[in-house]
């Protein structure tokens, strides 16, 4: 089982994963042109991990922006932790947002509504 | 005075007359694309815009020139060169960001943009939304992510219906141009 430490760029974001702690960050900006190379990896070991994952998986997403090529890659990911919700196991989703960006919670809102995740809207004074 | 028929200096005035912040004509590529969006940042930290309309712009931003670039890729693969390049300008006036891009496409496509967004113009804001999510959830994948969400999400974001004209340039191609307002408050 692994880990990934991928460093935040202008265009990607900040990607932290520990299949030990079950503790999924991803901050920062997404905006690849090519989402899905950037996300492969990622969903990847997700996948791996949905095999055999902790009792308690936790995910924090705190994104400036992200682009509409990211926003399919994102439901993947979530996609893969509403499957290992599903099997019994307690998933976790926190979802960031500054206080007045209307975009970004109703981003929240809208993957909210899709994934049978518990998925908690969090507020986040403007940096 | 001139030079291949150009009057610089009414050029000049017109970028001038419209606040013409950033303008560009050629090929987009990822190199481009990405300088554009940092000048474009830039510009905006400048002009002391405040957060929430400078998160709408450079959201939008993002979503034009990807379009740009995702557009050119395509014909490049297809053998296209000349077709292949596009124009962008972003400019404002008092009450908002103007953001103005043209691309050729060709004839056969027209149909389906046009269609799609005069559907996007029908919708309001909970219609946009349920849209959103409805193609956001479907399993269509554009080769690098996509997927057709981006015109919904500049007319989401901008809250303007979108303003948009297709040119017969000749049997195979149009010129596809999209007018985008964001206002400032």
């Amino acid at each position: 089982m692994g880990k990934i430490s991928i460093e935040g760029t202008s265009k990607t974001p900040t990607v932290l994963f520990d299949s030990e702690s079950g503790v999924m960050e991803l901050k920062g900006r997404s905006i690849p042109e090519n989402s899905i190379e950037f996300y492969k990896p990622i969903v990847e070991s997700l996948d791996d991990y949905s095999k055999g994952p902790k009792s308690a998986t936790k995910v924090e997403i705190q994104l400036e922006y992200f682009n509409t090529s990211s926003s399919k890659c994102i439901l993947d990911l979530f996609k893969k932790l509403e499957s290992i919700h599903k099997a019994g196991n307690e998933v976790k989703i926190n979802w960031y947002y500054e206080e007045d960006d209307e975009d970004m919670l109703e981003a929240g809102e809208d993957y909210q509504a899709i994934i049978k995740v518990p998925f908690t809207m969090i507020e986040v004074e403007e940096e | 005075m001139s030079f291949l028929n150009l009057n610089i200096y009414d050029f000049y005035q017109k970028m001038e007359s419209n606040d013409i912040m950033l303008s560009f004509k050629g090929d987009v590529t990822a190199e481009m694309l990405t300088s554009m969006l940092q000048i474009m940042e830039t510009k905006l930290d400048h002009l002391g815009e405040g957060n929430k309309v400078k998160r709408k712009v450079y959201n939008v931003l993002v979503e034009c020139l990807q379009n740009l670039y995702h557009h050119r890729d395509e014909m490049k693969r297809k053998g296209v060169n000349e077709e292949s390049a596009a124009i962008f300008m972003i400019g404002r006036d008092e009450s908002s960001y103007n953001i103005v891009t043209g691309n050729y496409i060709t004839t056969d496509r027209v149909l389906k943009l046009k269609s799609r967004i005069d559907h996007v113009n029908t919708l309001d804001r909970d219609g946009l939304k349920s849209f959103y999510k409805e193609v956001l959830s479907n399993d269509e994948r554009g080769e690098k992510g996509g997927g057709g969400l981006g015109i919904i999400d500049i007319a989401r974001k901008s809250k303007q219906k979108l303003v948009y004209d297709f040119m017969d340039v000749d049997e195979t191609y149009s010129f596809f141009s999209l007018y985008i307002k964001i206002p400032q408050k």
